[in-house]
């Protein structure tokens, strides 16, 4: 018997839980306003987390899936990708969205109930939130080769769970952009948790990251919680793939210190102490012990940052709630590009209704 | 003008659609160097490279999600799926993301790829290559569900299709492929999407079928002529969206309606019109409708699909039934 093939996967960690360098600085990281404003995007996002939750058990907002504990994967990547780039993201990358300008006001309608929330003024390419999960990845391989048929530098970051790693969609799209080199980046952001199902009763394999093995490209592992690595990595995948270098697939692994969404009651299956453990780990602590070390960080810095955050999101929610919903024959007229004869008709049937008409 | 198939008319339109336009790709499996497993992309890739004509992996949900993502960004895909019977795998991708991907984002990304795909009975295919799904393809809101039944609808449906800006489920009767011949232009005109078309017209009975039904429904109605029946036959041809107005007319001259479908019966498309006519021209019927269709049984392997599928002595049977009222 021969070996005809070998494979390992590599593990990526700058910043220690705490708050430690254990692994030499990016190049980016040598300027701290970087790393500062990776930090300022981590604490907006989880202010904004909070702020949603808060919305949805007042009845003010719909079911909403909280990032609190991933702000680093989100973050990292709205920090790694350019404004041409296109992400088509799951559903727990308000982070990203928000740094790719994606209004909090947006988030919130889309949240709300409202598509509005889905007509981004900023990223106009950018995809919206993808619930069935994993079936986003093969639409980021159709994004991709778009942008090789026209020959431009752009690449695509599409962002699937763990669970979805599970999901033939997933193995397709990995298996389709290796096939054709496209440039793809597909991140796991593997939370352990796929709803109530932990990450060993999803799957076999030692990590998700091998499963870029089977499609023929590079896999790789990224501590989830270390935003300056995962902005890191993502970085130089994201370069390789806008020169031509092909897809990759980078898992990140952190974990879910929220319900899965605010419908869920994660104590049903999950042990308190379990995520008492991973509070230790969290991104923002990390990178606060490591800018406060560093004189980068001031405790004023911290007041004053949260005061920003919570005025920002404060605003946001103000500008949602005062919007009213759309007028409701409006969801008739974006079902096709012109209004078919018959689906006219039902509209005004809608509305003559609505007005009590016979 | 020449005298091609219905197969042949596919081909003419992909090319001139390629032609006309560089966002046009096709893709799918074995569309390339072997021009598809019925010859509908022949020739394009010695035409037109492999940048825009993709010989795909084996991966049916992935084909349909692909073109998602290539028409959002600007390109106008057209994805063959082999056979209907694998389009299934299809579904949470045109059901979930191509039909409503302009609605969830209020116009700012749409969909405009055409799906196209082989399918029905009788050409004694193994299992699952013979499949009607046109109804729920059709139950999905935003896709819009065309069958041509001849080479010239064919081309003149596939362009329109191909240039429509959403997405459109485009199901080719593999009876018809080779059999159905006829005169195609090749100008490059495309025919309406939301219009129904009179075959033959008629008195007596209004007789409505798509694809390859159409052929049994023409037979029917030229042996009803023999015995002083008078049938018009329309040709739905774009079932989503429905030309409803052509129905109810022809049923408003002739009183009687005859609905043939080779899918299975229950929850079939005919049902859709049977109820439209129902709601709208009960008061010009003097017969109830009836619809002629397959059974809700799987669709027979090939030693007797022909007794599943609707032929001319069923449809006759149904007129009967229907010209039994005075």
């Amino acid at each position: 018997m021969t070996t005809v093939a070998t494979f390992s996967i590599a593990f990526t960690r700058i910043l220690a839980p705490s708050g430690e360098l254990v692994a030499p600085l990016p190049a980016f990281a040598a300027d701290p306003a970087e790393l500062v404003a990776l930090f300022r995007a981590m604490v907006l996002t989880r202010t904004f987390d909070a702020k949603a939750v808060a919305l949805q058990r007042t009845g003010r907002l719909g079911t909403y899936a909280s990032s609190l504990g991933q702000e680093a994967v989100a973050v990292g990547i709205g920090a790694a990708m350019r404004p041409a780039d296109v992400l088509v993201p799951s559903f727990r990358e308000h982070g990203a969205q928000l740094m790719r300008g994606v209004s909090a006001k947006e988030l919130l309608l889309f949240w709300g109930g409202d598509e509005r929330g889905n007509d981004f003024a900023g990223p106009r390419e950018d995809f919206p939130v993808c619930v069935p999960v994993g079936s986003n990845a093969p639409h980021a391989v159709g994004v991709a080769l778009a942008f090789r048929l026209r020959k431009e530098k752009r690449a695509v970051v599409c962002v699937v769970g763990d669970g979805a790693t599970s999901k033939g969609d997933v193995a397709e799209a990995l298996n389709m952009a290796g096939v054709w080199k496209v440039p793809a980046v597909f991140v796991v952001n593997n939370n352990g948790w796929a709803i109530s199902v932990p990450l060993e009763r999803q799957t076999a394999a030692v990590t998700l990251a091998q499963k870029a093995v089977a499609a023929g490209i590079p896999g790789e592992q990224v501590d989830g919680n270390d935003v300056i690595a995962v902005r890191s990595v993502l970085e130089r995948v994201l370069a390789r793939a806008r020169d031509g270098g092909g897809p990759s697939l980078v898992e990140a692994v952190t974990y879910r210190l929220s319900d899965h969404t605010t419908a869920d009651d994660a104590r049903r299956y999950r042990d308190d102490a379990e995520v008492s453990r991973h509070w230790a780990e969290e991104p923002l602590v990390r990178l606060r012990t490591y800018l406060t070390q560093r004189g980068i960080w001031t405790k004023q810095d911290e007041e004053t940052l949260l005061q920003e955050c919570g005025r920002a999101v404060e605003e946001a929610a103000s500008a949602y709630l005062a919007t009213p919903p759309r007028e409701p024959a409006a969801f008739f007229d974006h079902t096709f590009a012109a209004l078919p004869a018959d689906l006219a008709e039902q509209r005004a049937g809608m509305t003559a209704e609505r007005r009590g008409e016979p | 003008m020449s005298e091609v198939s219905l197969v042949q008319a596919v081909n003419l339109a992909l090319k001139r659609a390629m032609a006309e336009d560089p966002r046009v790709i096709v893709l799918g499996e074995d569309v390339g160097v072997d021009g598809g497993v019925f010859r509908a992309t022949e020739g394009l890739l010695a035409l037109y490279g492999e940048e825009r004509v993709l010989d795909t992996p084996l991966a049916e949900a992935a084909i349909a999600g692909v073109a998602i993502g290539l028409a959002a960004q600007g390109f106008r895909p057209v994805a063959e799926i082999q056979f209907t019977g694998f389009a299934y795998s299809c579904i949470d991708q045109m059901l979930n993301h191509a039909s409503r991907l302009r609605t969830r984002t209020c116009g700012r990304l749409t969909c405009p790829m055409v799906l196209r795909s082989p399918g029905g009975g009788g050409i004694r295919a193994i299992e699952h290559h013979s499949e009607s799904p046109e109804a729920i393809f059709a139950h999905i809101p935003g896709l819009k569900v065309v069958i041509p039944s001849s080479a010239a609808r064919a081309y003149g449906l596939l362009l329109s299709a191909i240039r429509d800006p959403d997405p459109v489920i485009f199901l080719e009767p593999t009876r018809l492929y080779r059999v159905s011949r006829g005169e195609v232009a090749d100008d490059g005109a495309g025919l309406p999407l939301e219009r129904s078309f009179i075959l033959r017209p008629g008195t007596d009975v209004t007789l409505v079928a798509w694809g390859a039904m159409i052929r049994e429904t023409l037979a029917a109605a030229q042996q009803l002529a023999d015995e002083g029946i008078e049938a018009e036959v329309i040709d739905v041809a774009t079932l989503k969206p429905l030309d409803t107005a052509t129905i109810l007319d022809s049923v408003a001259r002739t009183g009687r309606l005859v609905v043939v479908q080779e899918a299975p019966l229950t929850c079939g498309f005919g049902a859709e019109i049977a109820a439209r006519v129902a709601g709208r021209g009960l008061m010009n019927l003097v017969a109830p409708i009836e619809r002629v269709a397959g059974y809700d049984t799987v669709m027979p392997y090939a030693r007797t699909e022909t007794f599943y599928m609707p032929d001319t002595a069923r449809i006759m049977a149904g007129v009967q039934r229907v010209m039994s009222y005075a």
